[in-house]
């Protein structure tokens, strides 16, 4: 296995009023590169912390984060955040898009992030065409004037989805991403995920309550308690059915 | 590029900002409006003191005054040197003005000026106040034909025209009322002869008689409050040898107010009376320049009037030609014929430090040597400048305070908008934005909102400042009540001047406290810990 993300013996806690709980108590997990991997765990279990590291938006209080060989939980503010903005893309149970902005100054947002004005004005028309490709990618092309508010939440995570993909990331990590959306919609979501590992090798890790969804991942985690209880339940799944051939199934 | 995108969004989409900003808005249009009224107002009235009074006044207080003009005026430009542009002697008195209105005396106490028509425009504003155009350009103290105030509504006719006509009327009156004597004087002998003939006839009738027959010798009449000279009649020997109709006195310009009234009439329009015009002859008392003061009483034609619009001008001044006045005051020395005058005035080039002149001044004429006054137009102005000065800081201040309160308001509503922007502020985070990136949202969403607010109370101060007498003549429709009152301002119209630099600082303090009010909420945002503001509900 080539990981391409690593946790190391992770601990986190959390203090309410002055009393520790901890979340994350010594988690060791690697994900490997082209893979979708599923984090599973029940509501408490340390998986959306374990996300929230991992994203490099929270540090933790031990254990250390690697990424393409490097570690980047000790990096510098503004090296994390072009970690975030550059390296990897984060999908939202809630979508988190800006209401202000349409659909495809969502998608663009990031761009924009780390561009100046002037830089961004530079680039505008390549920005713009890669924004529209990635819309395009996901479905949304046609909606790309309409404002969240216009969207359902299938159509709000596609955007978000899109917007995921604006930098090239070579990891996509996704919190919950079918959780607030219907059995249909939630698989149409699945498959477009599915398709970008496919398509695009991009690695997935993917958060999750859902066993069913779970068991379609490439390698699976369960999670209880903040820490890792069983690491290699989907490991025969995926050892005896290729990704593609699933996909095509 | 986000922050930009994302602030022009807050600010079309929130228009609770939009509200908060409307106090700073109305801030900005108030304080310009007052700004350039009262820039408007004091720069009227230093036009004004200024223009008449000369950049320096050297007075002396005796009252023979100083001899030798020309030698001071030497001195004086070897104290100046070059920046001396212009000097005028003049004669200042104190003295009473008689008006002769219906046969009623009017005095007002004056103050007369004796003025060397020439150089006396060099060193004010004088003449730009006459009201008769020819005299605006030359002053003239001979009486012109007629053509006074052509402009100005309800004047009454004046000048050589009005003149001949009034001495055609009052000769014609004089000359029927001498024939009413006449038949009187007839009347009375017959009915003396009556009496004498009937004894009867009662007391009281018998006095009537002889008050009617002989006013003059009757207890106090208005014809005895006149000085001798003002009866017409009455100076048979001057009369003769002056024909009112062809010759006049010495002229002399009064001061608008010492011998008109401004009234309003029943609809309400202020009206001024005029108690006497050009063409008409006053008196003068005044006292003469000897060691034994004595009254001198010298009658003078009105050649012109002089409206300034400083009540305090209009209403003390009189002015007579230099020479007349020295002469009539006997400040002309008979063996040398060296005159003397009690005032110098001086004008220095634009922009010339007039306290330093004034300084230099003074240490050669020093105060315990000479009687003389040395003052600057600031010197002799300054309480009232700085009344004004004082009045427009206070403003200012008063006004700035009421654009802070509204700072806090931009505060308030900032901390609700950076709270409901919690989650978007977590998402631009997760997606790689720096804090100060999102404080710079907030920030550049504060100085947006100033520079939108204050542009607005900038358009609507300008309109507002433009047309300012139209908006007072609405609000005079609306309430009845007069705005801007010209019995009381002497201003037809309300004087604004507004000044680009006023506007610039406006609007710069105003963008400041929006955007020093957007601080606090953007440090909030900038603060906020990206995991706590994705799980904000």
């Amino acid at each position: 296995m080539n990981p391409i993300l690593e946790a190391r013996g992770i601990r986190k806690s959390y203090y309410k009023n002055h009393i520790e709980l901890p979340v994350l108590r010594g988690v060791d997990v690697a994900f490997a590169q082209g893979e979708l991997t599923a984090l599973v765990g029940r509501s408490g279990s340390g998986k959306s912390t374990l996300m929230h590291l991992l994203a490099t938006l929270d540090q933790p209080d031990a254990g250390e984060v690697w990424f393409g060989g490097q570690r980047i939980d000790n990096l510098s503010r503004r090296q994390r955040d072009a970690y975030r903005n550059q390296q990897i893309g984060i999908i939202f149970q809630f979508y988190h898009l800006l209401p202000e902005l349409s659909a495809l100054e969502n998608v663009l947002a990031p761009a924009m992030i780390s561009r100046s004005v002037l830089g961004y004005f530079r680039e505008r028309k390549s920005i713009i065409a890669r924004g529209e490709a990635m819309l395009d990618r996901v479905g949304l092309l046609d909606r790309k004037t309409h404002k969240p508010c216009e969207m359902s939440g299938g159509e709000m995570q596609r955007v978000a989805i899109a917007r995921s993909l604006m930098s090239a990331p070579q990891l996509l990590l996704a919190d919950e991403p079918t959780g607030n959306l219907d059995t249909e919609t939630g698989e149409s979501i699945l498959q477009l995920l599915r398709q970008l590992n496919v398509e695009d090798g991009l690695t997935i890790v993917m958060i999750t309550h859902d066993d069913a969804i779970a068991s379609r991942a490439d390698r699976c985690y369960r999670m209880q308690d903040g820490l890792l209880v069983d690491r290699f339940r989907a490991d025969v799944k995926a050892d005896q059915q290729s990704p593609r051939q699933r996909v095509v199934a | 590029m986000y922050r930009l995108l994302l602030c022009f969004r807050y600010l079309r989409t929130r228009y609770i900002a939009l509200a908060s900003i409307i106090s700073v808005t109305l801030g900005v249009a108030t304080l310009i409006v007052v700004n350039s009224v009262m820039a408007g107002f004091s720069a009227e009235m230093h036009e004004r003191l200024h223009g008449l009074a000369s950049d320096i006044l050297i007075e002396c207080h005796a009252s023979g005054g100083m001899p030798d003009p020309e030698a001071h005026v030497e001195e004086i430009k070897r104290i100046v040197g070059d920046e001396l542009v212009g000097t005028s002697v003049s004669v200042h008195v104190p003295s009473m003005l008689g008006i002769d209105f219906n046969g009623q005396l009017i005095t007002r106490h004056v103050n007369l000026v004796g003025i060397d028509a020439v150089t006396y425009d060099t060193v004010s504003h004088f003449g730009r106040y006459l009201i008769h155009p020819e005299n605006q350009k030359q002053v003239n103290f001979e009486l012109r034909e007629a053509g006074f105030a052509e402009s100005r509504e309800n004047f009454p006719a004046s000048g050589w025209h009005y003149r001949r006509a009034r001495v055609a009327y009052e000769r014609a009156l004089a000359e029927e009322r001498a024939r009413v004597d006449a038949i009187n004087r007839e009347a009375e002998k017959i009915s003396s002869g009556q009496r004498t003939n009937s004894q009867l006839a009662e007391g009281d009738g018998l006095i009537d008689d002889d008050t009617t027959s002989d006013e003059q010798n009757a207890g106090p009449s208005l014809g005895n409050v006149l000085p001798p000279e003002f009866g017409g009649g009455k100076d048979a020997a001057v009369a003769a040898r002056f024909d009112p109709a062809k010759e006049q006195y010495p002229g002399i310009i009064l001061g608008i107010s010492t011998c008109s009234n401004k009234l309003r009439d029943e609809a309400g329009n202020v009206r001024d009376h005029y108690y006497c015009r050009p063409g008409d002859d006053v008196r003068m008392m005044f006292p003469s320049a000897s060691e034994n003061p004595k009254v001198l009483n010298q009658k003078f034609t009105v050649v012109d009037l002089y409206e300034s619009g400083m009540s305090e001008y209009d209403s003390t001044f009189a002015f007579v030609r230099l020479d007349k006045l020295q002469d009539f005051r006997g400040m002309i020395n008979p063996a040398t014929g060296v005159k003397s005058v009690t005032t110098i005035q001086l004008k220095l080039v634009e922009g010339a430090d007039l306290n330093a002149a004034r300084d230099a001044l003074r240490k050669r004429f020093p105060p315990d040597t000479y009687a003389y006054s040395i003052q600057t137009w600031r010197d002799m102005q300054g309480p009232l400048l700085a009344a004004v000065r004082l009045e427009t800081t206070i403003l200012n201040i008063l006004l700035f305070l009421i654009i802070a309160v509204a700072g806090f308001g931009i505060l308030a509503t900032f901390f609700m908008i950076v709270v409901e922007k919690t989650r978007d502020i977590g998402t631009l985070k997760a997606l790689g934005a720096s804090g100060s990136g999102v404080m710079s949202i907030f920030l550049s969403y504060g100085l947006l909102l100033g520079i939108v607010g204050s542009g607005v109370g900038l358009l609507g101060g300008i309109l507002f400042v433009q047309n300012i007498n139209e908006v007072a003549g609405v609000i005079e429709k609306i309430t009845g009540q007069e705005v801007f009152d010209p019995t009381v301002y002497y201003f037809t119209e309300i004087p604004t001047i507004l000044n680009p630099f006023t506007l610039a600082w406006v609007m710069a303090g105003a963008v400041a406290i929006a955007t020093t009010a957007s601080v606090l909420p953007a440090m909030r945002a900038a603060r906020m810990h990206p995991v706590t503001a994705l799980r904000f509900e």
